[in-house]
């Protein structure tokens, strides 16, 4: 039943983004249609659900029937018309903190990501295109920092640093900009020795001016397949925090946590903590048909180029 | 050849020198966390002598710097010292762990390299196709839920009806079957956690081979599409490949805390996060400094590999 | 990371006074559990599944501080005095003991008990098992106990102990769990050494994960160690205990959560057991700290939380509703008739303005280390009282570190009590003036001169009557919010037979669970 359910739902979905292509094709501007065309349908529905929780991450106090942090009634009420999903641990309205959710945690996501993809690429671009001592230098610490287990060293982080949200994005970031660094610093080595660089060296540029036109532009391709990934692994991270005691403050409705704090429920066949597991995992799916379908265009007009 | 073995002995003077940064790092995040070994050994029950004389008999009345160089001096005549908490030797405490810990990496890698290996080809062979976004969908799916959140349906699905046991007792006298058969669910979880991220790679490395002219000319040939993935393809994508099964391999030892909490398995994950709760340093810097040399060791045989399998880098050096 | 120490150290209940019923701290089994009741029988392997056990947990009775130490302790070793099911102490390697002032101390040592080694347990080995604890030198957690002890020796078949100032209560200090008694050997124990002369052997300890220990064949107790076998796991994820639990792989689990212990009772493979004591958990605030300094702020707060709904959700219902008071329905001057608080955000309101106020915002630190539970109880604390415009800034900290950093360091926060059997020590430990544990930094005067007085009174109608406004004035000018009594919930499996009463000092019977249980 479950199974015969889910299965009307993806088909739905899709149909839903083939109107959604088609819509978009017509009211796009010419210089778009072109992308749009050969759009495939997993990345239409990738981009229709990135709209749809962007929508919903915006006008959360308007969707949400009751606050995010208000106690409604009794703990665990089954799903009603009044509770669409019924109610959490504490008695809130299950629904309205999945809404919730969906704006703090693809905020903080985003902001995590974010961060972590400017201090690390631009370090590994800085790193690759000065060389020498600097090279060697990060280099080296990035090295030893990734050599220690990220999760751990997160945990260390945060109870050295304290459990604020903005010191959890700033020490998730600082731990996955080590994994960007290194990326962005060995695609870079295959950039630099190129012409056009040495070409833009000897009309001297500055090294801000080289990264920003002329190594980042040809970098981007495998960034944002990492983006695409890490931009997940982030709620991943914060439940794994808080399944060690760690993570997100309360009352503020994070998925990553709302999947902690009812996973106990999973051992009697209660499928509750599957809604925020489900958010996650469709959110990720939907990101990376989009950054599938960015490569491959990416690769394609090389090709072509080439 | 001899590029390659000066690029090994490079790298291990690399790995060293990672190694040392390592060890000052954890020495002093560690020496940065509230309260020390003495205090948190008693508890609340901690008055300011008790605390005194426990720092006196541990040796923590010692100035950082002081404490990190006799650590230093023994960790390098091989003396990882005991565990201040309690007195065991190092050494007796990590060696049962480190193998249950390597047990399980090797399990989960054995079950899910080949697995990625095959649908990340046949994901490639028949890009675009549904088996292709099928395939992906459901890799990626399975890494945007939590390890503890697979393993839980896990353990509904498969332990709850009897068919394997939820909880991982292992013992120095179980026989290799048992221990298979005891450690099968963490192991599966961990499949399902690190499959995505190899497949992924498999099937992009070899779609991006597949545009090259020499592929072409195989294809005009007129070889099977299977036959020239496997037999022109592949072996020119292994080197990302291999990078990728490394990295992965590397998580499967260092990053597996969680599933070690849910399974009750006894591996170096949960040694460490107990003994830096408990501030015990010596026992954190000897596990910090086996994931740091796993993950070391790992990277270097990935690229020594890829330049085995792809002369051209040999010869660059 | 767990700090049972304060789950009541000791219970000490006054030997002088006589013995006064004790009979609500062990729990009457309902009826349908005593189906599960049978005449005990020897034999099976109990696995007990806890939700503590640490990689660093040692043999040095000085330094257990968790469940699993505690039980692991309680199965291979035995103490001078043992408390049983009902609160009563009953000797165990004391065969008895007396004192004619309260201040010299006599403890006949049992003849005929060996050590698993076969060693004889003399009055030598006894003194070095107490000495371990007391000294410059000791790292004992209970130190501060054998402050007032002046002299132990040995006087033939007996230990004497004097203290420096009579204290009708110490045996009950003999009673604690730290005070195993081991081998010695001039005059100091191995502290790493497993040999005992309790129920069990030692056949394998793994620090963190499990032991195994093997039916003691000359235990010298009548009746008890049913077991051939115990082994005794570290489950620390709560939902892998449940289903250790559901699967069979262990009989008896600890710390349940309590959105489960419904659909546990719906499965019909458990047996719920839950002990009402005197534990509660408590929101302590620095009385010495603006707003706090002002009583009608701490009115307010106590006021603006909704203790019912905090049982129901917090505790599953497994515990009572308690009206900030730390002395619980299991103690002999219990003031049941209090009047009762509760959640009245008009009151709290009324309070405010009294103090001056129309509006309050103040951060309440919570951790998970606190008690299970905690940081959803500040969250519920934090919804009741913004109806009463008082804001909470709820703050999660880590559970690493949080009694040396948050305790007692921040103005608010949570923490727990086990209790205590006497009103005194409860009183002592955590209200007093200056205590060590004073967590609120609470000072008042009246309070502390009935606290002296009490002591001495020998009036019982005049000693209740004191308790009772001590327990007035705590409720009611205390700097604590104390808004509910925890039971201590374990299940077991359908095969483990137990006896009708459960003791409700400390968790698992008292820890007892491996020599008072048995396998039907």
């Amino acid at each position: 039943m479950g199974w015969l359910f889910l299965a009307f739902g993806i088909v739905a979905a899709f149909g839903l983004a083939a109107l959604l292509r088609r819509a978009a094709l017509q009211l796009a501007p010419a210089e778009w249609r072109s992308a749009l065309a050969d759009m495939p349908l997993t990345a239409a529905f990738g981009l229709m659900v990135i709209a749809i929780y962007i929508f919903v991450a915006l006008a959360a106090p308007l969707l949400a029937p009751f606050p995010e942090r208000e106690v409604v009634g009794s703990q665990f009420q089954p799903w009603s018309l009044q509770h669409w999903l019924g109610t959490d641990r504490l008695g809130r309205d299950m629904a309205s903190r999945l809404i919730y959710g969906a704006r703090n945690t693809v905020g903080i996501a985003f902001a995590t990501t974010a961060l972590a993809f400017i201090v690390g690429s631009l370090l590994g671009l800085w790193a690759a295109l000065r060389g020498g001592w600097l090279d060697q230098t990060l280099s080296r610490f990035v090295d030893a920092l990734m050599a220690i287990p990220s999760l751990i060293f997160s945990l260390l982080l945060l109870t050295i640093f304290g459990t604020s949200v903005l010191t959890l994005i700033l020490v998730i970031a600082a731990v996955d900009a080590t994994r960007v660094y290194r990326i962005a610093r060995s695609v870079a080595q295959g950039i630099v020795v190129m012409d056009y660089i040495e070409a833009a060296r000897l009309r001297g540029e500055g090294s801000w001016y080289l990264i920003r036109r002329e190594i980042l532009p040809n970098a981007l391709a495998p960034l944002v397949a990492e983006f695409g990934l890490r931009f997940c692994f982030v709620f991943l991270t914060i439940s794994s925090l808080s399944f060690l005691g760690l993570g997100i403050q309360p009352p503020l409705a994070d998925w990553g946590s709302m999947v902690r704090e009812n996973a106990t429920l999973i051992t009697f066949g209660d499928i509750t903590p599957l809604l925020p597991a489900g958010a996650i995992a469709l959110l990720t799916v939907a990101v990376n048909f989009v950054v599938d379908w960015q490569l491959y265009r990416a690769s394609g007009l090389k090709e072509q180029a080439g | 050849m001899a590029a390659l073995i000066r690029m090994i002995a490079q790298r291990l003077a690399l790995g060293v020198l990672t190694l040392f940064i390592v060890s000052v790092v954890i020495f002093f995040a560690t020496e940065l966390l509230p309260g020390d070994l003495a205090s948190t050994l008693l508890g609340q029950a901690a008055t300011p002598e008790t605390v005194a004389a426990l720092r006196r008999q541990l040796g923590l009345d010692l100035p950082a710097p002081v404490r990190y160089w006799n650590w230093l001096t023994g960790a390098l005549q091989g003396d990882f010292g005991v565990s201040l908490a309690n007195r065991r030797p190092i050494a007796d405490l990590i060696a049962a762990r480190l193998g249950n810990t390597i047990f399980l990496a090797l399990y989960a890698a054995a079950l899910a390299v080949p697995l990625a290996l095959i649908l990340g080809i046949l994901a490639a062979l028949w890009r675009n196709s549904v088996f292709d976004r099928a395939a992906n969908a459901g890799a990626l799916t399975a890494i945007s839920f939590p390890e503890f959140f697979v393993a839980y349906i896990l353990v509904l699905w498969l332990a709850q009806s009897g068919y394997f046991p939820s909880m991982v007792r292992i013992s120095p006298v179980s026989t290799f079957g048992e221990k298979l058969y005891m450690a099968f669910l963490p192991a599966l979880t961990l499949t399902l956690v690190v499959t995505a991220h190899m497949m992924r790679m498999t099937r992009a490395a070899i779609i991006n081979l597949m545009a090259q002219p020499y592929i072409e000319m195989a294809r005009l040939k007129g070889m099977s599409p299977l036959r020239i993935v496997l037999r022109h393809a592949l072996p020119n994508a292994l080197a990302p490949i291999i990078n990728v099964i490394a990295i992965n391999l590397a998580y499967l030892i260092t990053g597996v805390v969680v599933v070690e909490v849910v399974f009750v398995y006894p591996g170096l994950g949960q040694l460490m996060v107990d003994s830096v709760s408990k501030r015990d340093i010596a026992v954190v810097q000897a596990i910090a400094l086996i994931f740091a040399s796993a993950y070391v060791l790992l990277n270097l045989t990935a690229d020594v590999l890829s330049t085995l399998t792809n002369p051209r880098l040999m010869s660059k050096g | 990371m767990t700090h049972d120490l304060r789950k009541g150290a000791l219970t000490r209940r006054g030997v002088l006074q006589g013995a006064t019923a004790l009979g609500a701290a062990g729990l009457i089994l309902p009826g349908s559990m005593r189906a599960a009741r049978a005449e005990p029988q020897r034999g099976g392997t109990f696995r007990i599944g806890l939700g503590h056990g640490n990689t660093t947990d040692g043999y040095d009775p000085g330094l257990w501080d968790n469940l699993y130490a505690q039980v692991f302790a309680a199965a291979r070793h035995n103490q001078l005095i043992e408390v049983d099911a009902d609160g009563q102490l009953i000797g165990e390697i004391a065969e008895s003991w007396e004192s004619d002032d309260g201040k010299t101390w006599v403890f006949h040592i049992r003849q005929g008990v060996t050590f698993h080694s076969g060693k004889d347990v003399t009055v030598a080995d006894v003194i070095a098992s107490l000495n371990h604890h007391r000294g410059d030198d000791a790292t004992s957690a209970i130190k501060q106990f054998f402050d007032p002890v002046v002299e132990i020796r040995a006087d033939g078949q007996s230990v004497v102990v004097t203290l420096d100032a009579p204290n009708g209560d110490f045996p009950y200090l003999m009673s604690d769990y730290h005070l195993a008694i081991m081998p010695g050997s001039d005059g100091k124990i191995d502290p790493t050494s497993t040999d005992g002369c309790g129920p069990y052997i030692v056949e394998s300890f793994e620090p963190g994960v499990q032991a195994s220990l093997n039916r003691n064949p000359d235990y010298w107790k009548p009746g008890r160690a049913h077991f051939d076998r115990v082994e005794i796991l570290a489950i620390l994820d709560s939902a892998a205990r449940l289903n250790a639990l559901m699967t069979g792989q262990v009989e008896l689990i600890d710390q349940i959560d309590p959105a489960t212990i419904g659909m546990l009772e719906a499965r019909n493979v458990a047996r719920i057991i839950s002990i009402p004591g005197n534990a509660h958990y408590v929101f302590p605030m620095d009385s010495r700290a603006a707003p706090f300094n002002d009583n009608n702020v701490r009115l307010a707060l106590k006021y603006a939380i909704d203790r019912e709904d905090m049982v129901e959700k917090i505790l599953g219902g497994h515990g009572a509703v308690s009206n900030d008071n730390p002395i619980g329905p299991a103690n002999r001057y219990f003031y049941a008739d209090m009047e009762p608080k509760t959640f009245d955000p008009d009151r709290a309101k009324y309070y405010l303005r009294q103090a001056g106020m129309d509006s309050l915002t103040i951060p309440l630190h919570v951790a998970d280390a606190a008690f299970s539970g905690a940081v959803d109880a500040g969250a519920l604390f934090a919804e009741t009282a913004r109806q009463a415009g008082i804001n909470i800034n709820l703050v999660r900290e880590p559970n690493d570190g949080y009694w040396d950093n948050v305790w007692m360091q921040k103005p608010f926060v949570a923490s727990y009590w086990g209790g205590r059997a006497v009103e005194d020590h409860m009183f002592t430990t955590g209200y007093a003036a200056g205590a060590a544990w004073n967590d609120s930094f609470w000072e008042h005067e009246r309070f502390n001169e009935l606290l002296v007085k009490a002591r001495s009174e020998v009036d019982e109608d005049l000693r209740r009557e004191m308790y009772q406004e001590m327990q007035r004035i705590v409720s009611f000018e205390g700097a604590v919010v104390i808004p509910m009594n925890n039971n201590y919930v374990m299940a077991t499996a359908l095969n483990i037979g137990t006896p009708d009463q459960i003791s409700a000092n400390w968790n698992l019977d008292g820890f007892r669970c491996v020599e008072r249980w048995w396998m039907t």
